[in-house]
């Protein structure tokens, strides 16, 4: 059996106290003290930890909120006295798209490396928007291989990227002619530069080693200081630098490390990409097309030029267009601009990288449904070091999960964590399709069923036209 | 069900063996109320040191919110739960305005927030409660919104255009809520249950025994069915053989030959609407001394019940299976229980060539022990647009009539259950509300550690014990009544005589988010 790829993982705990949704209010007055209090009753032991915590506290910065919710000590208690409340700290972390729960999600994945389970069927709303106005599909009988479960370990989550010749010549049984360059990574997966507001502690270190732990690609600035100081061996493999407009290029003896690397758009982007391959003939050159207003239009005239071999579009943190009034979400910008490629002939000369409002593993199948070749990530590395997206980075204010103190095993444990459960759900969701490679999933829309198409098929069919939201 | 007579006639020699008595347990309603102390209602009543006990609340309130015992000194818990709230402003009983030391006070209880989700609202939730305890549709004056939720979309956003009036005025007892399940003139015996719904399966494992046989005694009441899951036949639920179906899934968990022969129904699970493509899931915790004896496994490990069939690569795959059964059981219908993916449609039609009674969808939003959070939400669609495209796919080929088609996934409520019917199908399966009636308040927590905190979805021996079956029946029986209630005062005012006259009836729902013109356009 070939080897297969493999993130390994170890439980790592949260540093901060976890923030529950739910915690009791005890209106302690009135407790008639009985022996068989509900409180001893707890499940969870909710009660005895918080009283060991409070115990063990050294300083009052964070409540105790670690209740499951199930009302079983409210409805018992002999006298009525405990209320379950929501937590509003809870309530308050990230933002309408970062939602408490996707920040939730997202600790226990970089705490346990697991797949989130649970019981009940879903409580979310019907449908929602972005990513969320679409389903994955799956076959009642066509499988990955005929092993069943057991079969997941045949799944292929590669994907290359470069350019690929279109057609193989032969001569005497041996290929020949030009092999342009060609990268491949064992998950869909690159990790981004944080978004400017949250990027006050420096995590390089701690990124870059997650980059080497997973086998993936961390795109840098080269400017960062802390790179000086490491393994610069181990590191350069698993860094792809971003080089700005105005920034110098790296040397040529740092670049010729290093496997890809990445540009921003501007004017000079075929003189840009002709002088990286001269310094290293075997790079695979990236250019960010931030997707503003033009963005789009921009990344399909990119596609066009003949030195362009990968096109990354990066979306605003919550995958939206940017700087636009009605921003469109980045899920229709990647079927926009896969049509677009697919229509001039040329889409399989590109690898389209798709980053901005990545946030939970679902939407990187999506996105690659749609028409990416990967994704990228950023904040939801962030979050797995306890981040409560609470957008107060800045000198002076002080921060809820303490990310000025990380320590490289835990930062880099629990991003590595959080990549292995991402990679686990990315199998599952392609094992329930009957798929055994995520590079033939790209684009395959047949895979998924959109929210307006099957309202029309169904409900427009039966009751006519859907009003304007 | 099926004259006993007959079964001397069907059932294979040693399945009539070991056959015992079956039980008959009356359908009849009585108060069961909550177990818990504290029951959640909507507003809370407070009561300050200010009371002088004159008892003047008492007597007042009509609903028994206060209690004043006599040779108590103080007054016990207010009934929070009974009282109505804002509505009783305007009536002549309003305690809060009549108490002569305006010692009460009425405030919304904020514990609400923090009960159900988007698709089982807090009111939904407390509405079932209530119709569990009392066997009736909860009183308008308590204000519960508990026929749609609040998850924007689906069953929450349709609605019945009543006529004025209704075109035949019925009684109520001239309504007939039952279902034939085998339509398929193949000499099988044609079972009708009472009402349009049977429960879903839930393994033991997953649920405690004192659930499963809850369900079970519902269903003999009401004269339907309940399903075994994919956990083993209990010898405890042979007398109630006669309305069990039992599952075939690819776990094969205590699936014999002679189980298949105890039951009328047989279902073949190919996916689940929680986790469709990804088998079943019981998690090393649940999987107890019980669990493991009865599933023949080893103590603690996760169980999973792998997808798919390693037999079913083809729907002529599929009928060597039903083949199978229906040899083993002469007298046994077939229910196919499958996912909604994308081609829905043609799964139900072959499923229907291969020689199937019952197809049984399981929309992508259905119930589970145990499932990945990802799969819950993302794969597989709603099951309101499954139905609509199996009923008519299955009517465009001709064979509508010769196949039961059952949905579940997502049905909560008697209107869910009228929707789903007048959607296209002929009836449904329902497994969460039945937990809900039981005291679920769907925390989610089943799947792992001790399980249920509520004593419902779990196997250890003393969470289980926090319910005893003769109140879950009870609660079961009692909401099925309200159900069927709720049913009939649908078909009642449509003006119709049978639940079969409203499948595929969409001409009778308005989505609220469309212009709802097709029939005039038409």
């Amino acid at each position: 059996m070939p080897e297969k790829y493999h993130i390994k993982t170890k439980p790592i705990p949260p540093r901060r106290p976890r923030v529950g949704k739910y915690g009791v209010v005890d209106w302690r007055e009135d407790c008639a003290r009985c022996h068989n209090c509900v409180k001893k009753a707890c499940v969870y032991d909710r009660y005895r930890n918080e009283n060991d915590y409070i115990q063990n506290l050294s300083d009052v910065d964070a409540l105790y909120f670690d209740c499951m919710g199930c009302f079983s000590c409210v409805q018992d208690c002999t006298k009525g006295l405990l209320c379950l409340s929501i937590n509003p700290v809870y309530e308050g972390m990230g933002n309408s798209y970062w939602t408490p729960d996707i920040i939730k999600t997202t600790w226990l994945q970089a705490e346990t490396a697991k797949i989130p389970v649970s019981g009940a069927g879903y409580g979310g709303p019907f449908t929602g928007t972005g990513f969320d106005a679409m389903w994955t599909d799956m076959s009642e009988i066509v499988r990955p291989t005929r092993d069943g479960i057991h079969g997941r370990e045949y799944i292929s989550t590669s994907v290359d990227i470069g350019r690929k010749p279109s057609f193989l010549i032969f001569d005497e049984g041996k290929a020949v002619g030009d092999f342009p360059p060609l990268l491949s990574l064992p998950m869909p997966l690159i990790i981004d530069m944080s978004p400017a507001q949250y990027s006050l502690p420096d995590l390089g270190p701690v990124i870059r080693e997650t980059a080497v732990r997973t086998d993936l690609i961390a795109i840098i600035n080269p400017n960062d200081l802390s790179f000086q100081n490491s393994d610069l061996q181990q590191q350069l493999p698993h860094v792809a630098f971003y080089i700005g407009s105005d920034n110098s290029l790296p040397s040529k003896e740092l670049l010729r490390k290093t496997k890809l690397v990445e540009i921003t758009d501007d004017c000079k982007v075929p003189e840009r990409i002709k002088k990286l391959k001269s310094m290293h003939p075997d790079i695979v050159v990236s250019v960010r097309v931030e997707l503003n207003a033009q963005g789009p239009e921009r990344a399909i005239e990119l596609a066009d030029l003949e030195e362009v071999e990968v096109i990354h579009i990066a979306a605003d943190p919550n995958g939206n267009e940017v700087g636009v009034n009605k921003p469109r979400f980045v899920k229709d910008i990647i079927r926009e601009i896969h049509t677009a490629l697919i229509e001039e002939g040329i889409r399989d000369d590109i690898t389209l990288i798709a980053g901005g409002g990545i946030a939970l593993p679902e939407h990187m199948a999506k996105a690659i449904i749609c028409g990416a070749d990967l994704v990228t990530i950023d904040l939801p590395l962030l979050i797995a070091l306890e981040c409560h997206l609470c957008d107060r980075c800045v000198p002076g204010m002080p921060c809820p999960a303490k990310l000025e103190n990380i320590d490289t095993d835990y930062g880099a444990g629990r991003m590595t964590n959080l990549i292995a459960a991402w990679h686990d759900q990315l199998i599952e969701v392609m094992g329930a399709m009957g798929m055994r490679e995520v590079r033939r999933l790209r684009g395959d829309v047949g895979r998924a069923m959109f929210f307006e198409d099957l309202e029309e098929e169904t409900f427009g069919r039966l009751f006519g036209t859907r009003k304007k939201d | 069900m099926v004259q006993e007579k007959k079964i001397e006639e069907i059932l294979p020699e040693n399945t009539l063996k070991t056959r015992v008595p079956q039980t008959e347990v009356a359908r009849e309603i009585k108060p069961a109320p909550s177990r818990f102390r504290n029951e959640i209602g909507k507003y809370i009543v407070h009561r300050s040191s200010e009371c002088i006990r004159c008892g003047k609340c008492a007597e007042v309130c009509p609903y028994g919110v206060h209690v004043y015992k006599t040779g108590y000194k103080f007054f016990a818990s207010p009934k929070n739960h009974l009282c109505i709230g804002s509505a009783c402003e305007k009536t002549d009983h309003y305690c809060v305005v009549l108490c002569p030391k305006g010692a009460l006070k009425l405030a919304e209880n904020p514990m609400t927030e923090g009960l159900g989700d988007f698709r089982w609202t807090a009111d939904m939730i407390m509405a079932t409660w209530k119709m569990a305890q009392t066997g009736d549709i909860p009183p308008e004056e308590y204000g519960l919104q508990y026929q749609c939720g609040d998850s924007g979309g689906g069953f929450d956003r349709l609605r019945f255009k009543f006529p004025d009036k209704p075109p035949i005025e019925l009684k109520e007892d001239q309504i007939n809520t039952s279902i034939e399940l085998n339509r398929r003139d193949d000499r099988r015996p044609k079972i009708k249950i009472d009402v349009p719904w049977y429960g879903g399966g839930m393994s033991f494992g997953s649920v405690s025994n004192v659930t499963q046989l809850s369900k079970a005694s519902a269903a003999v009441a009401w004269n339907t069915f309940t399903c075994t899951g994919e956990g083993g036949y209990m010898e405890r639920m042979r007398p109630f053989d006669d309305h069990v179906i039992t599952q075939v899934a690819t776990g094969l968990f205590g699936v014999r030959e002679e189980t298949i022969q105890r039951v009328p129904i047989i279902e073949f699970k190919y996916a689940q609407g929680a986790k469709p493509g990804l088998g079943g899931h019981l998690l090393g915790d649940k999987n107890t001394v019980s669990v493991a004896r009865m599933r023949e496994a080893v103590l603690g490990i996760s169980l999973f019940s792998p997808f798919p069939f390693h037999s079913v690569y083809s729907i002529e795959d599929h009928m060597k299976h039903i083949d199978w059964i229906k040899h083993i059981n002469k007298r046994a219908l077939i229910a196919t229980k499958v996912s909604t993916p994308t081609d829905v449609d043609m799964v139900a039609v072959g499923s229907y060539a291969a020689g199937t009674h019952i197809v049984h969808i399981d929309g992508g939003y259905g119930g589970t022990g145990a499932a990945p959070n990802i799969a819950k939400k993302n794969i597989a669609m709603p099951i309101e647009y499954a139905i609509d495209k199996v009923h008519g796919f299955l009517e465009a080929e001709g064979v509508r009539n010769q196949i039961t088609l059952i949905a579940s996934g997502g049905i909560r409520t008697a209107h869910d259950i009228a929707k789903a019917i007048a959607l296209g199908a002929d009836g449904v399966v329902v497994g969460t509300s039945e937990l809900v009636a039981l005291g679920c308040v769907r925390c989610t927590r089943c799947e792992s550690g001790r399980g249920c905190p509520r004593g419902i979805a779990t196997t250890d021996t003393v969470l289980s014990k926090k319910m005893d079956i003769e109140w879950g029946t009870q609660r079961l029986i009692n909401l099925y009544n309200a159900w069927h209630k709720e049913l009939v005062e649908i078909l009642r005012r449509f003006g119709m005589s049978s639940i079969g006259q409203l499948r595929g009836r969409t001409d009778l729902l308005i989505h609220l988010d469309y212009s709802n013109d097709v029939e005039a356009k038409r």
